[in-house]
């Protein structure tokens, strides 16, 4: 079959498949488990109710524990487990805990995800608040914003490509593709760098990309946040005798910092999960790597599932609390 | 010295939208004016112009005799309380009513007594470390005006200060208000509203603001008992006074009106021999209208409709060809009058003649 046929196909049978299973769990409810008739009519419909919300949350229950708690628990086992030749495996308790935390490329990683852990949510949310605030009050800010804001529609392996291209090298007698390198050439530079090799600032290298495809992510949250502020408040400030700077500082940022603190807490999350753009561009070279990337190394390329699920479990561990505070704080915004 | 003073001022928005014209207005140190007037007559916007929030197009302003309009609104010794109270959220009621001093780089001494003094002034003490919203609305509008005594301003501004608030507490923060104006008798203030009661209560003098212009500017009770035109006859007063068409037919000290529904009406206000015969409008407030005995009457007509509110009596009359539905205001209990015909008179001192929409009485 055509794989376009095919796709359709899948689609009409998808979103068929919903619908039906809707009306008809709906319908046997109501119909034949619970019928609004007969001398319990009354006591039926409550019942019919209490039950409904189970129905509509059941799929998503089911996929959500398929997809989601039960690889968590499978991956827990298999970080604590050993294969044995010939098929199986056995209890070996923190062994493979010990032999991560002992190679060097662990803490490579571990390092390089601090130092994106600081510098991504920081910088994409300090240029998101600055792209919301001066992109506010002019004629083309909307032209603006929607500029900022299309990198968010670019996967990351995407804008790594794209980016990798920014950084490409070519041999210093033909002409350079890559602008970084044409810029450096441009100003005076001695010979074409292969940026991506430079310990530690490649790793910036990288970070550009990601906090290229956030800003816009923050802008949009934030410049939404900004224009919640009451008019008001502000006048009173002018009044007060506040310059620009001091509006912006002591007024307006205090009054949006519970959505910087969902926005810095949404990268962070993405940060941490970071893995297509480190992959794409440098796959962990020249100290690059990151948690994620080397999760993927052991697990696909050296087949050590029980390291790889060990530092898929340490990954978990840094994500849950930012993301239960994300959560809180996203209740509280809404409130 | 005149403390705040207008000449010719305008406000046009984009080059074409024009909302003030040529407003002339002569604010006394002291004195508390209320800007009133129908909804979008530009009296907010006049006095965002005075606080300089809003540019002004044409004309001039001067604060204590000096020209400021183009000095920002902080410099211009004015301080305004919005109908929002518009108080920063994140800080507590002692840094709202300190920030202003704060980025004037007082001294922390000087900021701690300012704010101590309005705090008491106001019965904020014990609230001085809470977040505004841990405040109810009185505290909060309470907090705004604190917030303008610590600067301590040659003008106070106040933007419908009391339309969020609930009525009992509206009638409460009143008062409140002209007891700070007793205490404080060289501040001039400025005070935009809607409401009538505000305006009559307050004001030393009020601003009636429409067409883009200055309908009427005088004491409460100048406009109350001699509006100069139709529109501040029924705007201020409440319900609105009746305006009855008629025609001049005897000139002198008074002037006396045969009224198109065959009543006659006598008024105080003086005309000129060349006024015999004109078209005219009498104006009789509701509250002014007493039943007549026997052929003597102004209005006769049939009560369509009754309203007893226990201390008065409304009275609504059927209509009378174009005219609004006249209403009377009558003190006490009148029962069983709904259908009959009634016969109303007003003396002769409370009778106004307006002709082309203009008062007689200020020829």
């Amino acid at each position: 079959m055509n794989p376009a046929l095919q796709g359709l196909f899948t689609i009409i049978l998808g979103v068929g498949g919903c619908i039906g299973y809707f009306y008809f769990s709906n319908q046997f409810l109501d119909k034949v488990l619970f019928p609004a008739k007969g001398p319990n009519a009354g006591r039926n419909i409550n019942r019919a109710n209490m039950v409904r919300p189970w129905l509509f949350l059941f799929p998503a229950l089911a996929l959500l524990g398929l997809y989601l708690a039960y690889p968590v628990f499978e991956t827990l086992r298999l970080s604590v487990s050993e294969r044995v030749s010939g098929g199986g495996s056995k209890f070996v308790g923190f062994a493979n805990y010990s032999q991560m935390f002992g190679e060097p490329k662990f803490w490579e990683a571990m390092g390089n995800n601090m130092l994106w852990l600081i510098f991504v949510p920081a910088m994409s949310t300090a240029f998101g608040l600055l792209a919301a605030q001066l992109t506010d009050r002019i004629k083309w800010g909307n032209i603006a914003k929607s500029l900022i804001f299309m990198p968010m529609a670019i996967s990351f392996v995407g804008a790594a490509v794209i980016f990798k291209l920014v950084y490409d090298t070519r041999p210093i007698d033909q002409e350079q593709i890559g602008i970084l390198n044409a810029i450096y050439l441009w100003f005076g530079g001695d010979a074409p760098q292969t940026w991506l090799t430079i310990p530690l600032w490649n790793n910036f290298f990288l970070m550009v990309v990601l906090i290229w495809i956030q800003t816009g992510f923050a802008m949009v949250i934030l410049s939404a946040a900004l224009r919640g502020i009451p008019e008001d408040t502000i006048e009173a400030a002018i009044i007060d005798g506040a310059n620009p700077f001091q509006i912006f500082f002591k007024i307006k940022i205090p009054q949006i910092v519970g959505t910087i603190v969902v926005v810095w807490t949404t990268i962070t999350i993405v940060v941490l999960k970071v893995f297509d753009i480190v992959f794409a561009m440098t796959n962990g070279q020249w100290e690059t790597q990151v948690l994620a990337n080397y999760m993927f190394d052991k697990l696909f390329r050296a087949n050590d599932w029980g390291v790889g699920s060990a530092s898929a479990m340490i990954i978990m561990l840094l994500v849950t609390p930012i993301l239960v505070w994300n959560v809180y704080n996203v209740r509280k915004e809404m409130k | 010295m005149a403390n705040v003073k207008l000449t010719h001022v305008d406000k046009v928005y984009g080059g074409t939208v024009e909302v003030l014209k040529d407003i002339n207005l002569d604010i006394k140190k002291g004195e508390l004016v209320v800007f009133v007037g129908p909804s979008g007559c530009g009296k907010s916007t006049l006095l965002r112009m005075i606080a300089g929030l809003e540019k002004i197009t044409g004309g001039t302003l001067e604060i204590d005799g000096v020209v400021v309009n183009d000095i920002p609104p902080s410099q211009r010794g004015i301080a305004m309380v919005f109908q929002s109270y518009a108080l920063y959220p994140h800080m507590t009621v002692r840094d709202n009513m300190s920030f202003a001093l704060k980025l004037a780089k007082k001294s922390p001494q000087e900021i701690e007594d300012a704010v101590n003094r309005a705090a008491e002034k106001l019965q904020l003490t014990q609230y001085l470390d809470r977040l505004p919203k841990a405040l109810s609305g009185g505290q909060r509008q309470r907090v705004a005006i604190g917030r303008s005594i610590v600067r301590d301003p040659k003008v106070y501004l106040f933007d419908e200060p009391l339309s969020n608030l609930d009525a009992a507490l509206r009638a409460a923060t009143r008062i409140e208000i002209a007891q700070l104006k007793e205490q404080m008798p060289d501040s001039t203030m400025i005070y935009v509203t809607h409401d009538q009661v505000e305006a009559m209560t307050l004001a030393s003098r009020i601003v009636v603001l429409a067409n883009k212009g200055i309908a009427q500017v005088g004491t409460p009770l100048d406009l109350y008992e001699r509006p100069e035109n139709e529109f501040v006859a029924q705007f201020i007063g409440s319900p609105a006074m009746n305006l009855l068409p008629g025609e001049i037919i005897e000139t002198g000290e008074k002037t006396k009106v045969r009224l198109s529904g065959g009543g006659v009406a006598i008024s105080d206000v003086k005309s000129k021999a060349s006024d015999k015969g004109k078209e005219v409008n009498i104006g009789i407030r509701p509250e002014d209208f007493v039943l007549a005995e026997g052929d003597d009457y102004t209005f006769e007509g049939k009560v369509n409709h009754r309203e007893a509110l226990g201390e008065v009596t409304l009275f609504y009359f059927a209509k009378q060809g174009g005219a609004d539905v006249v209403i009377s205001k009558l003190p006490g209990i009148h029962t069983g009058v709904r259908g009959k015909t009634v016969r109303l008179s007003a003396p002769s001192s409370k009778v106004q003649v307006f002709h082309n929409g203009k008062s007689l009485y200020y020829r």
